[in-house]
């Protein structure tokens, strides 16, 4: 390979990494600092970006609609996780399994409500810089992932902010730590959580924006996510929001590589080789403590 | 006693109506198994449409043999592995006397033995090559290409035409790529061709911007593309922002997805000059009998039916599904799949789709696959694909309705 298609697909794989980085937050949240097994986060994904092709119909920018999406799935979250721990984990040892089943459940029914709405066929949205790339020299790169690595980076500098700097941000991560110390303190841990939850599903509809910025989405998309997302969370190391950008541009630089050179079958299995080979030496994660 | 008489005389007369009476009531079960949910679902439910208003035609017009048809129908998720099992309860539980295969070659293949052990007859729904290995001598392919050399040959063809000698071959990780993809790469050394870029792309690839360069690097003059929807659309995007280069004369080849409305109007003016198969376009050439009247009323449905708004890649070829089985069992006055298969064999079939006959492997025996070039088209307007001018005919010559032009030139 040459030295310019190297760097080309280093800068590729930097900003494709992004984007999972971006996907993947809010399941670093559910999953990382609340091990909550939120298989219907990737669903949840899909759904935010159907919400944001719904809005783009009348011309608004998706990234705008995603973040005008934000509160409404804040409450979505809230409520789901309500449900979920009255009716799974307030009941004791098997609230896994079967939480498992729920979030499962979850996933299976937003993907029939957007089928019953929507259709099946692929759906896109209309931006200025969909379909454009800039030209850097020899290099072009396309607008629309660079506009995925910005919201990225903003996500995860927001989120990092939060957590360590807010009251309850830290509640947060204390909640993820020791939830009985927590309650000592006088706390309402599952509040806490509720809370968590709710930011975790106000992030689905920004990284669902750059989900169909990216590409088309149909309502089934959210099942090729769900590997890429705990991938990444689990890479991460549970609950580190800068793990969580580093692991997606790990796998996402691992990706393009193997995508540009002689080889593109390889690349799933380079990417999950990879997960493995780092919960061998690491099994905490990259971040994790 | 002559009361006795006439009373008896009604009885036989009732008894000997009855089976008539019942045989009218008793349907005519056509099974089949078609996506409704997954990746294929988009042309699946599309496919579906078109043979219900198929269903809804025939039994206005008094059913097959008297008798009213109905559609078995199971959704298969797109899900290689439930079709066996769908088969074999349509046959033995629902009884159905009519079979069709399921959407696409990655779904029928694993049919292909079951019909073939019980010697059923399988009407096909736009496989390729699904019965090349099995040889059963009851299945029919309602797609209009015969094998995966004789549709690649018709691009090949179109490389000659641009005077091409070098070419790049993008192929997805699946059944219906990987053999189109295959027909190309036995086509290369009879056309002059050398490949200097191949590769197959696992199927949940996000972007191709990485394939694109490394494929630019190679400098080829023609690139063969063939991919599924998501991926057909996220290729086109990446063109659009990577580009291939100005070496490049031909771009497309099988892409599935770029004959859908929803995508067409989507990617718009990215489609300029990409070469790609179709199976019926708005133009001169396709005007067969039936078609804009069938199209017409597909499309008042298919909005309500949320898919898709044209319908011009499967449902004519589904609805032609339908004429093709009623055309036999009209002509035979039969079910028996024997006889059904015979008629098949030997006659013409007469469809919205054309005319044609049955080959050996019961592939269209004059395939008809055409390739048509995105030409002038605009962005966000569905109506545009309604006429003809924005997919140009431009192989084989027995449909052409315009030169191909050269895709850097286009893309200037």
């Amino acid at each position: 390979m040459s030295f310019d298609l190297l760097a080309e697909a280093l800068i590729a794989g930097i900003l494709l990494g992004c984007f999972y980085a971006a996907v993947s937050i809010g399941l670093s949240v559910a999953f990382g600092l609340l091990y909550v097994p939120h298989i219907a986060h990737p669903a949840f994904l899909v759904l935010g970006a159907y919400g944001v092709y719904g809005i783009n119909q009348a011309g608004v920018d998706p990234i705008l609609a995603g973040v005008i999406l934000s509160p409404f799935f804040f409450f979505l979250g809230v409520g789901v996780y309500r449900f979920y721990h009255a009716v799974f984990e307030r009941r004791g040892s098997d609230a896994g399994l079967r939480g498992l089943a729920f979030f499962f459940g979850v996933a299976f029914i937003v993907e029939v409500a957007l089928i019953l709405n929507y259709g099946v066929d692929q759906r896109m949205v209309q931006a200025s810089y969909i379909g454009q790339g800039l030209s850097l020299g020899d290099y072009r790169l396309p607008y629309r992932m660079l506009v995925a690595f910005a919201v990225a980076l903003g996500l995860t500098v927001l989120l990092s902010l939060y957590l360590s700097r807010t009251f309850m941000g830290r509640a947060i991560k204390a909640v993820a730590q020791d939830e009985t110390g927590l309650a000592l303190m006088g706390a309402n841990p599952v509040k806490v959580k509720q809370w968590a939850f709710g930011i975790a599903t106000a992030t689905c509809p920004i990284a669902g924006a750059l989900l169909i910025v990216i590409g088309p989405v149909e309502p089934g998309l959210g099942r090729l996510y769900i590997g890429r997302c705990f991938c990444v969370a689990v890479l991460a190391g549970l609950g580190s929001m800068k793990g969580t950008l580093a692991a997606g541009v790990i796998l996402g630089i691992a990706e393009s590589l193997v995508l540009t050179s002689m080889g593109a079958s390889w690349a799933p299995a380079v990417a999950f080789g990879l997960l493995l080979a780092v919960l061998a030496v690491r099994p905490t994660g990259l971040f994790g403590r | 006693m002559i009361l006795n008489r006439v009373q008896a005389c009604l009885a036989l007369a009732a008894s000997l109506a009855m089976p008539a009476l019942g045989n009218a009531q008793n349907p005519i079960r056509v099974g089949l198994s078609i996506a409704q949910t997954g990746p294929l679902s988009g042309a699946g439910k599309s496919g579906l449409l078109a043979l219900q208003i198929w269903r809804d035609d025939v039994n206005a017009k008094g059913g097959l043999l008297g008798r009213p048809v109905e559609l078995v129908v199971y959704d298969d998720q797109s899900n290689p592995s439930t079709t066996p099992g769908i088969y074999t309860k349509l046959v033995d539980v629902d009884k159905a006397d009519l079979l069709i295969a399921p959407y696409g070659t990655n779904l029928t293949a694993p049919v292909m033995p079951l019909v073939k052990q019980r010697d059923l007859l399988l009407m096909g729904n736009f496989s390729l090559d699904a019965n090349a290995q099995i040889k059963h001598d009851k299945y029919f392919n309602n797609a209009p290409w015969s094998s995966a050399k004789a549709m690649a040959q018709a691009y090949l063809a179109l490389t000659g035409q641009l005077g091409v000698k070098t070419i790049a071959i993008l192929a997805a990780d699946a059944e219906f790529a990987q053999t189109i993809a295959g027909g190309v790469r036995q086509g290369l050394k009879e056309r002059g061709l050398e490949s200097v870029y191949d590769q197959n792309y696992p199927p949940n690839t996000v972007d191709f911007s990485s394939m694109l360069r490394a494929l630019r690097a190679k400098k080829p003059e023609a690139v063969f593309v063939a991919s599924y929807p998501s991926d057909s659309a996220a290729i086109i995007r990446a063109l659009n922002e990577t580009g291939v280069g100005s070496s490049v004369k031909i771009f497309g080849g099988a892409m599935v997805g770029l004959q859908y409305t929803t995508l067409m109007e989507s990617l718009g003016s990215m489609l300029n000059g990409v070469v790609n198969f179709h199976a019926w376009v708005p133009e001169r050439t396709m005007d067969f009998p039936g078609v804009r009247d069938f199209l017409a009323r597909y499309q008042a449905k298919a909005k309500d039916a949320n898919v898709d708004a044209l319908g011009f890649y499967i449902p004519p070829f589904d609805y032609a599904i339908g004429q093709i089985l009623a055309q036999a069992v009209n002509a035979t006055k039969s079910l028996d799949n024997k006889v059904l298969a015979k008629y098949l064999r030997e006659n013409e079939m007469k469809t919205i789709a054309g005319n044609f006959r049955y080959g050996p492997t019961g592939e269209w025996a004059s395939p008809r696959v055409i390739f048509v070039q995105f030409q002038d088209v605009l962005d966000k307007n569905t109506d545009q694909f309604r006429s003809a001018g924005k997919q140009v005919i431009v192989g084989p010559a027995a449909y052409k309705t315009a030169p191909v032009r050269p895709f850097s030139e286009i893309r200037r």
